[in-house]
């Protein structure tokens, strides 16, 4: 996996000059791959671990962001912030309907703001250059803002609605990024901050451009079994099409346990999967639809891939040094070899923060611990 | 979990009187109300592991021996604190065992200081004791293989007279038949001395381990403690030397070694080099050619030193791989580094450094204690078994001569107290000069025990009878218990099939990992895997040292009865190859050429039909 660079082509390194040469030195957008854990105030939590992954080998949907200097750069250079300022001054949080009003004045006014040539012409580029690499006209991508710190309630209010699936074309790409900006200034967000007392000016927003998955299986996996613990086991969950299903709960996924140690298929579970999503190509939306009644029993990945997904988790609870809750995908456009995504991952938190269960007592010789299993005894079953 | 009551089971029509043929206190009884109850509420179930065919009246003595010496150790000599012995019944010719819990709360703390203290101690000095255990049981061993079996002259020799012996054959007689039969309840006394502290050691290191990761398959747990030097492969080792030399000697050239033995053994003497290689097989073959070719439990169990023809076609195969330039050496430097991996790998898994301390004691513990669980074997069950039962067949050939038996074999027909018996019958009538009584007792009763025998393969025992407790705390039945259950269960399933040519997939427990495509070969005795060819999958009905010939062909294997801890599951697993082991009835259902999907890893088996 290590070598998984097909897609993955180094970046150039003129880019780097021209995407920071904006002022400061600073970039206003910059890859994922240039990004790592301590990249939060730039790329914010999403893209930072994104590119995390990437320099830790793992085989992730290539992409780029905007960075906070960039939304920073925006807001300041189309006068923007002054604009909302005013709309702003007066409001009273507690009125429903002026929040409503004001928001969508805000928001349209985002939305309409073009960004300056410079950052267009940037943002093209990353763009043209994205799809270069995937060997794609126009790669459809999905564009999702990135917040810089999850506690910070505009950023979490922004979470709601700041993902859009299937955008093409620059055009497309640059219009959706001031969706997500505008996403900040939602009524209840502007409400939030307002009762809070936090500043429009201790916000910052980053938004992800990441290549779509064309995922023909997809789900997620624990690198702990999230029944009962146990480390020694990843357990994945998959079904056709993107991981909708699955992470929903809108079908049984297969089921698969793997052992961590020895990296073999210990336990499988075939369920039957009635639906699946996969992209209209008209309304380019995700849908859900119907899984042929023939392949509803079948398992919906191959024991090799099942294997390199397992191989996939250790490695990022390796380099994560914790238990972690992964997304992944399996792209219909690549052969085996190539074709495996790492999405998302986060840390598990369940039974990372649990105490051990009650009944394993530890700490004590082998004598002691034989002479206290002897008298609990082994149920009979 | 509901079983039929004790007293309930029908003896089976034409069987009537089987009772006469085991010890009176092996039956169910219902006149006894106090032993009743107990009997229907205690927990039995049937040793299958052990006896897959109803007990021959004789070999009941191996049986009895157990019986005493494992309750004595657990009750008597260590005090398992929550348990007392093992008891034993036998039902339709099928053995029951169920162990006997300490009830009172109080006496069992009043039990756990002894226990600490005793098995401790040994727990402690577990080398020293077994080195002195070593010492004890070869001289045992060679006490029996020194025991001479008297025949009975018309005319004692002259020097019964002017050495003034004072003693006769027919009194010498007796006396070696006592000797034996006290030498082998020796044996096993030996036998369980550490057997089931060792058990105990093993079986509560593996339940520290799933309760830490309750995923881990067995195999795993019993991977850690392998690639230990073990007697279990010597026998293996010897003919690979063997092997080797014939090749140095160059007798491969001129000698075709996949004949019969006779053949082989007139070749080499009329060979110029051959006497050396004789030799040399002289000296691998005692003891290391003393491996049984079932568990040795049966007086049917043949070792290699009673049919060479088994380790001739192990050392021809080896000839032959050696000439082809494969390496035929266990791989033991790769599975010491593979154990030691996923030590290691395990380890780094466990979270608090508490629950590391356990680990690390638990599993030191259980790899002190393994060499002893598998070598017991050897000396036990092997080697002495294999000559005991040969020196019974002795007294079985002066039985014969007066009339007694008809045939050698039929001796494990007869209880060892009724020999006993017998043989006071022959020595009375030899020193008189009378015909003894017994020529027309016991032929009869042996014709009818032979039929009774057979309608007791017939029938099917249920895996357990009684009133099925809560939990078991005894580690040998844990350890029993663990492996009869859930096979017993498995196979109920497959029996529910009426036609077994429908059936197309089985289960057993995953002996060894991996996944293999063959086609396979079923071997019922160790002298049928001279048919193996290469790369096939071995179904066999258990297997043990004496198939280690196989185990260089195949590509897997499978067995009807035994655990992970089982022969085939541990060589296998030595030798990096799958094996999927209780199976239960795999060669009743697998024929020879079917092709096999064998998956070690998860225990099933797939018949492509």
């Amino acid at each position: 996996m290590n070598n998984s660079a097909a897609v993955l082509d180094t970046i150039p390194v003129s880019d780097r000059n021209r995407a920071s040469s904006h002022s400061g030195g600073l970039p206003v957008v910059c890859w994922f791959e240039e990004c790592h854990k301590d990249s939060v105030p730039l790329v914010g939590g999403k893209c930072s671990s994104l590119g995390e992954l990437i320099n830790a080998g793992v085989r992730v949907p290539p992409g780029f962001a905007l960075t906070t200097e960039g939304y920073r750069h925006f807001m300041a250079e189309s006068g923007l912030q002054q604009e909302i300022k005013s709309l702003l001054a007066g409001l009273d949080a507690q009125d429903m309907d002026a929040l409503e009003q004001v928001s969508a004045s805000i928001r349209t006014a985002i939305e309409n703001q073009p960004f300056s040539t410079e950052m267009e012409d940037l943002v093209a580029e990353f763009y043209r250059k994205l799809s270069v690499r995937c060997c794609l006209p126009a790669v459809p991508v999905a564009v999702r803002s990135s917040a810089t710190a999850e506690d910070l309630p505009g950023a979490s209010f922004a979470g709601q609605q700041d993902t859009y699936l299937w955008i093409r074309g620059a055009e497309e790409v640059l219009h959706h990024m001031r969706s997500c900006i505008s996403s900040l200034y939602t009524g209840r967000a502007i409400a939030y901050r307002a009762n809070q007392g936090y500043h429009d000016e201790q916000m910052a927003l980053s938004v992800g451009v990441q290549k779509m998955a064309n995922s023909f299986t997809a789900g997620v996996m624990f690198s702990i079994h999230p029944a009962n613990g146990d480390r020694s086991v990843i357990v994945i969950d998959s079904n056709y099409g993107f991981g909708e299903s699955v992470v929903s709960g809108e079908v049984t996924p297969d089921n698969f346990i793997v052992n961590k140690v020895t990296m073999d298929i210990i336990e499988r579970t075939i369920s039957q999967k009635e639906i699946y999503y996969t992209v209209d190509q008209k309304s380019q939306k995700s849908i859900a639809i119907e899984v042929p009644f023939e392949r509803q029993k079948v398992q919906s990945l191959l024991d090799d891939e099942i294997t390199e997904l397992a191989w996939m988790a250790k490695q990022i609870e390796k380099h994560y040094g914790r238990p972690m809750d992964i997304e992944w995908a399996v792209d219909k456009d690549l052969p085996f070899g190539g074709n495996i995504f790492i999405l998302q991952a986060r840390p598990e938190t369940v039974w990372s923060q649990k105490q051990k269960t009650a009944d394993v007592k530890s700490g004590v010789s082998a004598m002691d611990y034989i002479v206290s299993g002897m008298l609990q005894g082994k149920k009979l079953s | 979990m509901k079983f039929p009551n004790p007293h309930d089971v029908k003896t089976i029509p034409g069987t009537e009187g089987w009772e006469r043929m085991y010890p009176y206190q092996y039956q169910f009884v219902t006149d006894d109300p106090e032993r009743k109850e107990y009997e229907e509420q205690s927990f039995w179930f049937y040793d299958g592991l052990h006896y897959p065919e109803p007990i021959y009246p004789f070999d009941t003595i191996w049986d009895e021996a157990w019986y005493l010496a494992l309750s004595q150790y657990n009750n008597r000599i260590f005090q398992v604190p929550p348990v007392r012995g093992v008891d034993h019944r036998i039902i339709n010719g099928y053995v029951y065992i169920s162990p006997v819990a300490v009830k009172d709360p109080e006496e069992i703390g009043r039990r756990v200081p002894n226990f600490m203290e005793r098995a401790g101690y040994y727990y402690k000095n577990w080398d020293e004791l077994e080195a002195k255990w070593k010492i004890k049981m070869e001289a045992t061993i060679k006490e029996v293989e020194q025991l001479h079996i008297p025949r009975l002259p018309d005319l004692e020799e002259l020097s019964v007279v002017t050495d003034a012996i004072g003693e006769s054959k027919g009194y010498q007689l007796i006396k070696a038949y006592d000797d034996l039969i006290n030498l082998g309840i020796k044996c096993w006394q030996y036998h369980f001395e550490f057997l089931n502290l060792g058990y105990a050691a093993y079986v509560f290191f593996l339940d520290f381990v799933q309760k830490l990761f309750p995923s881990i398959p067995q195999q795993r747990v019993t991977q850690m403690i392998a690639g230990i030097d073990v007697i279990i492969f010597r026998a293996d080792d010897e003919l690979k030397k063997l092997a080797k030399q014939a090749i140095e000697l160059g007798l491969d050239q001129a000698i075709d070694f996949t004949r019969e033995w006779t053949a082989i053994e007139a070749s080499l003497k009329a060979h110029p080099k051959g006497q050396e290689w004789l030799a040399a097989l002289e000296v691998s073959r005692y003891p290391w050619f003393y491996v049984s070719s079932g568990t040795g439990w049966s007086h049917a169990d043949k070792s290699w030193n009673d049919d060479l023809n088994i380790p001739m076609s192990g050392i021809a195969t080896y000839i032959d791989k050696i000439k082809q330039g494969v390496n035929i050496e266990r791989p033991l430097e790769k599975i010491r580094a593979e154990r030691d991996r996923i030590i290691e790998e395990y380890r780094s898994l466990i979270t608090s450094d508490d629950d590391r301390k356990t680990f690390d004691d638990l599993l030191t513990t259980a790899k002190t204690v393994f060499p002893y669980v598998e070598n017991h074997l050897f000396y036990v069950e092997h080697w002495f078994h294999s000559v005991f039962w040969n020196k019974i067949r002795e007294v079985a050939v002066i039985m014969q001569e007066h009339g007694l038996i008809n045939a050698i074999d039929d001796i494990f027909l007869l209880r060892r107290d009724e020999i006993k018996q017998g043989l006071w019958d022959v020595v009375t009538a030899w020193a008189t000069g009378v015909k003894p009584r017994g020529s027309k007792v016991w032929p009869p009763e042996i014709e009818w025990r032979k039929g009774v025998m057979e309608k007791f393969r017939a029938w099917s025992a249920p895996p357990a009878i009684g009133t099925a407790p809560e939990v078991i705390q005894e580690p040998f039945t844990i350890v029993l218990w663990g492996v009869t259950n859930s096979s017993l269960t498995d196979w109920s399933e497959i029996q529910d099939i009426s036609d077994p040519d429908s059936i197309t997939e089985l289960k057993g427990f995953a002996g060894s990992p991996g996944i293999v495509e063959g086609k396979a070969r079923v071997c019922r005795s160790a002298d049928e895997i001279r048919e193996l060819q290469e790369g096939e999958i071995l179904v066999a009905p258990t297997t043990s040292p004496s198939w280690a010939p196989a185990f260089a062909k195949i590509k897997a294997c499978v067995t009807d009865v035994g655990g992970i801890m089982s022969h085939a599951a541990i060589v296998c697993r030595e030798y990096g190859m799958p094996a999927v082991v209780g199976t239960g009835h795999a060669t009743k259902i697998i024929k020879t050429g079917m092709m096999l999907h064998v998956d070690g890893s998860s225990g099933r088996i797939t018949i492509q039909r």
